[in-house]
């Protein structure tokens, strides 16, 4: 049966992970070979790297960061922050990346995803969606969840997946932080329109939030950072309770 | 070891997992360099037709066909190891008499299948220890369950997780990304 997944995020700046990290047993927190190295280990099912450096010279050394990564962990990983072209994403593929995540780009530029999914195929193309309940609606936010803008969630997951994404990681800029739990109506929605996987982010704080996605949310992956990191949901712990629950992990 | 290079998009992957088994191999599209290694391994991440028509360009689809060594194709690499691709209708290497069908989509059951599935009536070369361990798939392509079948993963149909037909091997998963279990797979076709 196929497992519903665990993906930590990571945050990269200028090659160093960023959001405190607090992780016993790990000699260095900020470096991400490492801390992805042991997410790995403890059983995640994939792994997220933002890229937030500022400037194209950092970024430039992001892609030998992705190939060292790759060099060192033996699951899949995405990574994001910044693509615009196929000509960002080529080199990042090229050294070890499974997937490349699009967002703000592709709001400004939905052709964009048409032209990743031709060059690299749907696979490796994730729609990373953020989006706030406002007025009744769920209005696709851009900037980190900062700025409005005039798409609303459902009809632009349903382009993505037109336009050739391979995945829909949603992140509920209402829910993200809180820790209350995953925007899991919404998710039940996305799953029922779309044919492509959907991730879930924003809002895990406990276990019972990770079942709850799976269940009532029907995502089909579920994404976390800080919890994660500060230890404060162990994934060997997580996978155990939803197995319990009868939800298929992979163990 | 040959590690065939082509257009595959997990060449490198691939390449990453030899290391950390600590093998020596070569990455190469010299059709006497892989002719005459002692293994070969045919990667594969991407479309059907347009590889394909990269690898008849080339003469590699010959040489393939030919190799008597010990082969590994993965994902792709086992696709094109069959006869025929639904995949904008290409016509394979015809290793494995077998077609290649497209996924439906169906409630619960999304397209790509992408992620964690487990393998289950493992045989042949998939040791008995990995019958339900999962591993890791992208693809919205398969192999329907034949008689070179050496394991099955369940989804909106039973599928080939992995085949064998001679000297030729096949797994639908992506054993460089799938964990310890990919690990032991590559392993075990390392010590074949």
């Amino acid at each position: 049966m196929l497992s519903k997944r665990i993906i930590p995020c990571l945050d990269i700046k200028d090659g160093r992970t960023v959001k405190g990290i607090n992780f016993v047993n790990i000699r260095d927190a900020g470096d991400p070979v490492e801390l992805a190295s042991t997410y790995a280990q403890q059983g995640a099912d994939e792994l997220v790297f933002l890229d937030i450096s500022a400037t194209n010279e950092k970024r430039k050394t992001f892609a030998s960061l992705v190939k060292e990564i790759a060099r060192n962990i033996n699951i899949p990983f995405t990574v994001g922050g910044g693509i615009n072209s196929p000509a960002d994403v080529a080199p990042l593929l090229e050294a070890g990346a499974d997937k490349v995540s699009v967002n703000s780009a592709a709001v400004r530029n939905p052709a964009l995803i048409d032209e990743l999914a031709k060059a690299f195929g749907s696979q490796c193309i994730v729609a990373a969606i953020d989006a706030r309940y406002v007025n009744n609606q769920w209005i696709v936010h851009t900037h980190g969840g900062k700025q409005p803008t005039e798409k609303e969630l459902f009809s632009w997951a349903g382009e993505c997946e037109h336009r050739g994404a391979g995945e829909v990681l949603f992140t509920s800029m209402d829910h993200d932080g809180t820790k209350n739990g995953f925007a899991v109506n919404a998710l039940a929605a996305l799953h029922g329109q779309l044919t492509i996987p959907v991730i879930a982010s924003g809002g895990a704080g406990e276990n019972k939030h990770f079942l709850d996605v799976f269940t009532v949310g029907k995502a089909d992956a579920a994404l976390a950072a800080s919890i994660f990191h500060f230890g404060e949901v162990k994934i060997p712990e997580l996978k155990k309770y939803l197995s319990q629950h009868h939800i298929p992990v992979r163990i | 070891m040959v590690l065939i290079k082509y257009n595959a998009g997990n060449i490198q992957s691939v390449s990453f997992a030899l290391e950390r088994l600590g093998v020596d191999f070569t990455i190469s599209d010299d059709p006497e360099t892989i002719s005459k290694a002692e293994k070969v391994i045919f990667p594969g991440v991407g479309e059907a037709s347009s590889t394909m028509a990269y690898l008849r360009e080339r003469k590699l689809d010959q040489v393939i066909t030919n190799l008597k060594q010990p082969v590994l194709g993965i994902c792709l690499g086992m696709q094109l190891m069959c006869r025929h691709s639904e995949e904008n209708d290409t016509p394979c290497l015809g290793i494995f008499d077998q077609p290649v069908k497209r996924f439906i989509p169906e409630t619960d059951f999304k397209v790509p299948h992408m992620g964690w599935n487990s393998l289950t009536k493992v045989n042949d070369w998939i040791q008995p220890e990995l019958e339900n361990k999962s591993v890791y798939y992208v693809h919205s392509y398969y192999v329907p369950v034949n008689n070179f079948t050496s394991a099955v993963t369940p989804y909106t149909v039973p599928f080939s997780a992995a085949m064998r037909k001679d000297n030729f091997y096949a797994v639908q998963f992506h054993p460089e990304k799938s964990a310890e279990a990919g690990q032991m797979i590559l392993k075990n076709f390392l010590a074949i």
